[in-house]
């Protein structure tokens, strides 16, 4: 009797995504963290969430990459995914994700019959002893909501401590005074460490995460929407102190957002995604004078700026499908403006339309040429 | 007041009374209030799109509420065409509320889940008694979808708020108000909930509906950019008070409020080849409870000038026609900034100057560059915060 196996149409769509499309960055290179053909779907009554379907990216000590796409698109869950947080419903189905070379998540066994919770225990069991050492130390995380992130029993200082407690050998004394330095590095008075999650307003608290996403001195940083409930001021203020740390500690970091002029103006490289899928990948100067996917145009289109003239917004008509049955061929076509039939029937791969950037779209090259442009 | 006004705002006020805890029912404190709103003055022309931004909690929605009478105000007057509204009550206050709308930040919280949108949007054609029957009420909360574009409207009529996605419900949000043809709506951050991609969408109907009924609008947001794309003028609210208001061009372009000019330098710009240059300013927004005497943005001003702004409430002053400003010293404030620019690029040139010196003289230098950064660093953080 066999447990554990592996469903058949699972490799098989697995093997078909690899053949089509390819990676949009230089393999056997040395990376920080490389993401490479990462399906993650949940399970739900009805059917799977295809929430990120096809994901590859890799990422160099020190870099800035930014994730951003309407809610839904899978950005969340890509992170939970490279820290391993994923909820209980939520699968890796292909793919695999390496830190350093090694690797920290790929496709994981289906666990069916009897015993199956015991397996699955066990399971989560293995991988959170994989985890442990590299949470927080290697990886750490700023939470969309960092009202969730700390737990409101216990004083944040305490929270800190004992993160620094578990991944380095100091005293309890010496993390405390840690955590004060921290507190001062991210401008929030050291006497607060002694205060619990509610005592603090959500700026403070932001900062308190932020303090505490950096205790241990990680390689790579996920802030996911690290200042969206924030004013602008608040937001400015966090964003610069993040980029001065990180810029500091030869951080690498990953921001989550939907505020494309945050992106610009913290990151090196950019990731759109669309209901589960990339969208367009590369440097963030091109992908902003020259994108060459059209979602990635609709999306800088209906931003406003402060700045030179005043342009009349566009919007994208529609709104994201439902993930447990995408539109077929290219996701994005119901709502695309460039759509040509082939888009119904055939998902576009992934094009290199200049050295290092590359866009899911049949038309890629073409707009990116400015053969094609929208009507 | 040669001008022609739709609404005319004089010396608003709105004090909410701090409840009592349990300690100060002990030790008999006076009573303290929250000053949401402190002496705004301001009026919106016919077809006009005025907007008052500022930071969290410092009065926006108070004021839009109080303008839609769905608050009592402490003191002050609002005329509306004329009329002086701020204390009306029964039949009066009905009547007013006939012609002005609100449209409020969250669709999913402004709908009722248990009535379809033929019922939500009939619902203030019922409180107003407009249209006898239901056909006439069909035909009018039809043609209000029409116009928030959810065509055809039949296919939404008898939809349940859980059946349309963020961007729909806005629009029927959009649709209620449209319903009764108000004369005035006050917008209170209608897109700050919903996605980007859907933002842009309700942005643009509401520029459209504005052109075609020439509806005024008093528009909220947090959100400057936004602002800037919606407003024909701006004023900038700060712990209850206008700082600053004016033409929309014109408090972008040329601010000269400190607070201004701070908020609009945190503004991030979605062009990676364009840098900001960051103004800095000091702590967070004080307690509405203890509001700071003289200037209210004394604490926080890098141009604050002890035995002026700590002491006397600044005047309004008119830097160019229409743009007000309250600031003791309104007129100087842009030369000045320039001025303490350049000194603070001053000394960062003159720190990178040193350090690149310590940097070639061998190993003991470097330490000194480390520390040199340190400082810099220390600097510009404290400078920050
Ligand atoms: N535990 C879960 N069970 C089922 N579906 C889920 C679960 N968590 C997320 N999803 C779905 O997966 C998709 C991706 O969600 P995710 O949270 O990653 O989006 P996101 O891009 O972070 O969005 P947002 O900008 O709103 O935070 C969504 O359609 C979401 O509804
Ligand atoms: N009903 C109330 N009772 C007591 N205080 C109130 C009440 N309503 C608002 N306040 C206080 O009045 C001040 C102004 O609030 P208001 O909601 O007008 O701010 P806002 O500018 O709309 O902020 P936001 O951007 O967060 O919506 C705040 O300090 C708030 O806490
Ligand atoms: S593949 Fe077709 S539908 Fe998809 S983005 Fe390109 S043109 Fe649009
Ligand atoms: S009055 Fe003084 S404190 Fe107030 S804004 Fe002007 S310079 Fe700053
Ligand atoms: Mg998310
Ligand atoms: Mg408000």
């Amino acid at each position: 009797m066999e447990d554990i196996e592996i469903k058949e149409e699972q490799v098989f769509e697995g093997e078909e995504s690899s053949e089509t499309s390819p990676i949009p960055y230089p393999e056997g290179e040395e990376y920080l963290l490389e993401v490479n053909h990462l399906k993650v779907y949940f399970d739900v009554i009805g059917g799977k969430v295809k929430a990120v379907d096809d994901v590859s990216f890799a990422m160099k000590p020190g870099e800035t990459l930014g994730l951003v796409g309407e809610s839904g698109c899978g950005k969340t869950t890509t992170a939970f995914t490279i820290t391993r947080l994923l909820p209980a419903n939520g699968n890796i189905i292909d793919g695999y994700i390496k830190y350093k070379g090694k690797t920290i998540g790929e496709k994981e066994p289906e666990i069916k019959g009897f015993m199956k919770d015991r397996k699955k225990r066990k399971l989560y069991k293995e991988r959170e002893a994989m985890m442990a050492p590299i949470r927080w130390a290697e990886i750490s995380m700023i939470f969309q909501s960092a009202m969730n992130a700390f737990n409101p029993v216990h004083k944040i200082g305490d929270q800190i401590v004992e993160a620094i407690l578990a991944h380095e050998n100091v005293t309890k004394e010496e993390a405390m005074e840690r955590a004060k330095e921290l507190f001062k590095l991210v401008g929030l008075p050291p006497g607060r460490v002694v205060g619990y999650p509610h005592e603090f307003s959500g700026g403070m608290r932001q900062r308190a995460m932020i303090a505490m996403a950096l205790a241990c001195s990680p390689s790579l940083l996920i802030a996911d929407e690290p200042t969206t409930a924030l004013d602008v001021i608040m937001q400015d203020r966090i964003l610069a102190e993040i980029k001065r740390l990180q810029k500091k500690l030869g951080i690498a970091m990953i921001i989550i957002t939907h505020d494309v002029s945050v992106v610009a103006e913290t990151a090196d490289k950019m990731l759109v995604m669309y209901a589960g899928k990339m969208m367009e990948y590369g440097e963030i100067g091109e992908l902003f004078h020259k994108p060459a996917h059209p979602y990635t145009i609709g999306l800088l289109a209906s931003f406003p700026s402060i700045k030179g003239e005043r342009k009349k917004l566009k919007s994208i008509a529609g709104s994201p499908p439902d993930l447990v049955n995408p539109p077929t061929g290219c996701r994005f076509h119901p709502r695309c403006k460039y759509a040509k039939p082939i888009c119904m029937e055939k998902e576009p791969p992934l094009t290199e339309v200049s050295p290092g950037h590359w866009a899911a779209c049949h038309f890629a090259k073409e707009i990116y040429s400015g053969e094609l442009k929208e009507e | 007041m040669a001008e022609k006004t739709v609404v005319n705002v004089k010396n608003l006020k709105k004090y909410f009374p701090v409840r009592a805890g349990l300690m100060s029912s002990f030790a008999k404190e006076e009573k303290k209030f929250v000053h949401a709103v402190d002496d705004v003055s301001f009026n919106i022309r016919p077809g006009e799109i005025y907007t008052l931004v500022g930071e969290s909690g410092c009065g926006k929605t108070t004021t839009g509420r109080l303008l839609t009478r769905l608050e009592d105000p402490t003191d002050g007057h609002i005329y509306f065409r004329g009329k002086d509204i701020a204390f009306l009550k029964g039949k009066n206050l009905k009547e007013f509320r006939r012609n002005v709308q609100m449209i409020f930040q969250d669709p999913y919280e402004s709908l009722n889940p248990r009535l379809t949108v033929f019922a939500t949007v009939s619902e203030p054609l019922i409180v107003h008694h407009v249209g006898d029957t239901i056909d006439e009420r069909e035909d009018l909360a039809a043609k209000a979808l029409e116009a928030s574009e959810l065509k055809p409207a039949t296919e939404y009529l008898h939809r349940y708020p859980h059946e349309l996605s963020g961007g729909q419900r806005q629009r029927v949000a959009i649709a209620r108000a449209l319903a009764l043809r108000p004369e005035f709506i006050v917008a209170d951050e209608p897109v700050s909930m919903l996605d980007v991609s859907i933002r842009a969408g309700i942005l643009n109907l509401l520029l459209e509906l504005r052109e075609k009924y020439g509806i005024p609008y008093l528009f909220i947001t947090h959100d400057l950019s936004v602002a800037r794309y919606m407003s024909d003028r701006i004023g900038v609210m700060y712990l209850g008070t206008l700082v600053e208001t004016g033409e929309t061009e014109k408090i972008i372009k040329n601010p000269h409020h400190p607070y201004t000019r701070a908020l609009l330098s945190s503004v991030p710009v979605p062009d990676p080849y364009y840098k900001r240059e960051r103004k800095k300013i000091k702590g967070d927004l004080p307690s509405p409870i203890d509001i700071p005497k003289g200037c209210r943005f004394y604490p926080r001003c890098p141009f604050a000038q002890k035995g002026i702004c700590d002491t006397k409430k600044p005047p309004i002053v008119e830097v160019e026609p229409g743009h007000m400003v309250m600031c003791h010293f309104a007129k100087d404030i842009p030369a000045m900034d320039e001025a303490m620019e350049s000194e603070i690029e001053e000394d960062v040139e003159l720190g990178e100057k040193l350090l690149r010196e310590t940097m070639k003289s061998g190993e003991e230098g470097m330490l000194v560059k480390e520390e040199k950064v340190e400082d810099l660093e220390q600097y510009e953080r404290e400078t920050a915060f």
